[in-house]
């Protein structure tokens, strides 16, 4: 007798990294607990970065509105199976498939927002919560229906021979992903304190009103902000496929662990969630390597928990602030 | 009410839930929902192409059980959670592992798993609970994976991803319930006997309590509500439902596997509730009845790609049809009774 709802039997509990921890085990056979502790800490700092572009994701939308956007994992997994797209299938080369696969992921961020969140206007929260879970199902199902379920992949940016540190084997292409959050981070950082439309943005958050009667147009700023989301979180997926794949369904996951990163480092704050992803990124990595494997999705999710339950404001946040905000 | 009122238009009624005589038309519709699960196995089961709508039924009534518990936390004390499979999944577990290795009486194991997702949902709940809309619904849902991997990982205990089967079936004072029809008749016995309860919780002091946070949980504190507790309190019965449920899905299915209870399983009971229609408990057995019907029979045309029907469903109402579709039939009753 078949379960009608639970689905199809699924190896293990969405793994976003697999590849890379069984690429781990690999190497660390060979080489000295030095080496294993610098392997670690590179692969918990690689994947600790894409937890940062995740959190910094929800952060952009929620500074303009107070949304959590539950479908931001899904840009990261569109991110990485646009590429797989533009570099494999179509064979363009790797710059213009990287601009393309932004670009058209942007678009699908800007879409959302035009569909679904902006004739919403006034929804209760759970109405917001319940809007972009049906998104994300709707992206995944898009997606399974374009790609199957199958994982792909595609080559690393600058060629597949690793780097030797201290003995530890460090792939290239973690390069590019600390290269691209970092550019990613300052670029966001001055675009929200240093330009016109980021400040504009900014004031939306602060109070809707005032920013419409100095003549801000809040629609369209939401409208950005749900577009440069979906923009990092697709620069997020391009990076991480070639070192740990990309399947229809890696997008909950992330989202949750990007998420708990966004709260750990305080919601709202750029440096806190890179802090805080990395960081979580790091003890996930140690974990996994010296203590179990298994449940390496589940420490940064009982950090997510614990955090919440204890320090909702995060580490960096301000707690006076948080107190007066709607969760 | 000027016309002398026909069978049919008493008939259409059954399903009217209007605010003005809630009480009556909670037995109206009690009376009618009865009666229609009296008659479906009579024609179902000697109409042979819809012989296996009995089966089907059975997992409507299950999932029901849980939704009851989502409708009574998200409609009435407007608290959501994402985590509601967890809490189906270690009744369902407790159950199966207590009969299979202890090799326990399975109503007893069935107490033991209700007694065990009590405290789980008592010692998430009280911390969980004080935060409010996106946190809730992201720390609902982490707890949800949390338990799945525990599910995934305690290979001795749950036979790992790859689950373990050979649950025994139920029996009732020697009578076995080893065919469909008998544990149609367990299943939806124990959905109305809930439902009533859950009905009769509503309108108690409780209920009204619960519908107070649900508009302002300031205005209700103010009142003097303790919110907080009745919030536990909810969240706590919601999740003995949802043991329960899991407790009857393993004695029925007798196999077990943490897929079962995956993410995806928790955002499909919330759907169901919202596409029934969440500020009404008939709403979240209509919405049950719907998707559990669509997800395993009229779906599958689409094969795999059922999740993106699911998606445009489920984004259509919240959109369009913000009530849910409860809130269609007294307006098509409306409709009906003019003409």
């Amino acid at each position: 007798m078949e379960a009608p709802l639970g689905g199809g039997p699924k190896p293990g509990p969405l793994g976003p990294d697999s590849l890379l921890w069984c690429e781990t085990f690999l190497v660390m056979t060979k080489i000295t607990l030095a080496g294993q502790l610098v392997q670690y800490l590179f692969t918990g700092v690689t994947v600790g970065s894409i937890y940062a572009m995740v959190a910094v994701g929800f952060n952009i939308i929620y500074n303009v509105t107070d949304i959590i956007n539950f479908a931001q994992g899904e840009f990261v997994m569109l991110g990485g199976l646009i590429m797989v797209f533009f570099t494999v299938t179509a064979k363009l080369p790797l710059p213009l498939a990287f601009v393309l696969t932004v670009a058209a992921v942007t678009g699908v961020g800007a879409l959302m927002e035009r569909f679904t969140i902006h004739p919403l206007k006034n929804a209760s929260v759970l109405t917001m919560i319940i809007v972009t879970i049906a998104v994300s199902i709707l992206f995944k199902g898009i997606a399974m229906f374009i790609w199957g379920k199958d994982p792909y992949i595609f080559p690393p940016f600058s060629g597949s021979k690793p780097l030797f540190i201290y003995g530890a084997a460090i792939q290239t292409q973690t390069l590019w992903v600390l290269f691209m959050t970092a550019v990613m981070v300052v670029l966001m950082t001055i675009f929200f304190k240093k330009t016109r439309y980021g400040k504009a943005m900014l004031a939306c958050a602060d109070n809707p009103e005032a920013a419409r009667l100095v003549g801000i147009r809040v629609n369209t700023m939401i409208l950005i902000s749900f577009a440069l989301s979906a923009a990092i979180g697709a620069v997020a997926g391009a990076v991480m496929t070639p070192i740990s794949l990309m399947e229809y369904d890696r997008g909950a996951l992330l989202a949750l662990k990007g998420f708990g990163a966004a709260v750990l480092g305080g919601l709202g704050s750029f440096y806190g969630a890179v802090v805080a992803g990395v960081l979580l990124g790091i003890i996930e990595s140690m974990c996994a390597g010296l203590v179990s494997s298994g449940y390496k999705d589940a420490v940064a999710l009982i950090l997510l928990l614990l955090v919440l339950y204890v320090r909702p404001s995060g580490l960096f946040g301000n707690v006076e602030a948080s107190k007066i905000k709607e969760f | 009410m000027p016309a002398k009122p026909t069978k049919l238009t008493q008939l259409a009624k059954l399903c009217v839930f209007s605010n003005v005589d809630m009480k009556s038309s909670n037995r109206k519709a009690l009376f009618g929902l009865t009666l229609f699960l009296i008659l479906f196995p009579l024609v179902a089961m000697n109409v042979s192409a819809i012989g296996h709508y009995v089966d089907i039924m059975i997992f409507v009534g299950i999932y029901c059980l849980i939704n009851m518990g989502l409708s009574l936390l998200m409609g009435y004390a407007g608290q959501i959670s994402l985590g509601h499979a967890a809490f189906f999944g270690l009744g369902a577990y407790t159950s199966g592992i207590l009969c299979t290795k202890f090799s326990m009486s399975p109503w007893l194991a069935m107490i033991a798993g209700v007694g065990l997702t009590a405290l789980v949902a008592y010692i998430v709940g009280v911390p969980s609970l004080k935060l409010k809309g996106h946190y809730l619904a992201m720390a609902t849902l982490g707890f949800g994976v949390i338990v799945q991997i525990f599910f995934n990982e305690e290979v001795s205990l749950t036979g790992g991803p790859s689950g373990f089967s050979d649950i025994p079936g139920l029996s009732i004072l020697g009578f076995s319930l080893d065919n469909d029809l008998s544990y149609y008749i367990l299943v939806w016995s124990l959905v109305l006997l809930t439902l009533i309860f859950s009905l009769n919780v509503i309108h108690s002091r409780i209920g009204r309590a619960l519908r107070s946070l649900h508009d302002s949980q300031v205005a209700a504190d103010a009142m003097g509500v303790e919110t907080s507790r009745y919030k536990v309190m909810i969240f706590v019965l919601s999740a003995v439902y949802a043991s329960i449920a899991g407790s009857l899905y393993t004695h029925y299915v007798g196999f077990l596997s943490p897929s079962s209870f995956d993410l995806f399983l928790s955002i499909k009971l919330v759907m169901m509730v919202v596409v029934g229609g969440m500020h009404n408990i008939w709403g979240a057995l209509l919405g049950t009845w719907l998707l559990t019907f669509l997800g395993n029979e009229w779906l599958h045309v689409f094969h795999d790609f059922d999740i993106l029907v699911y998606g445009a469903i489920l984004l259509a109402v919240v959109m369009f049809l913000p009530d849910g579709l409860i809130h269609l039939v007294p307006r098509m009753s409306r409709v009906w009774k003019r003409g």
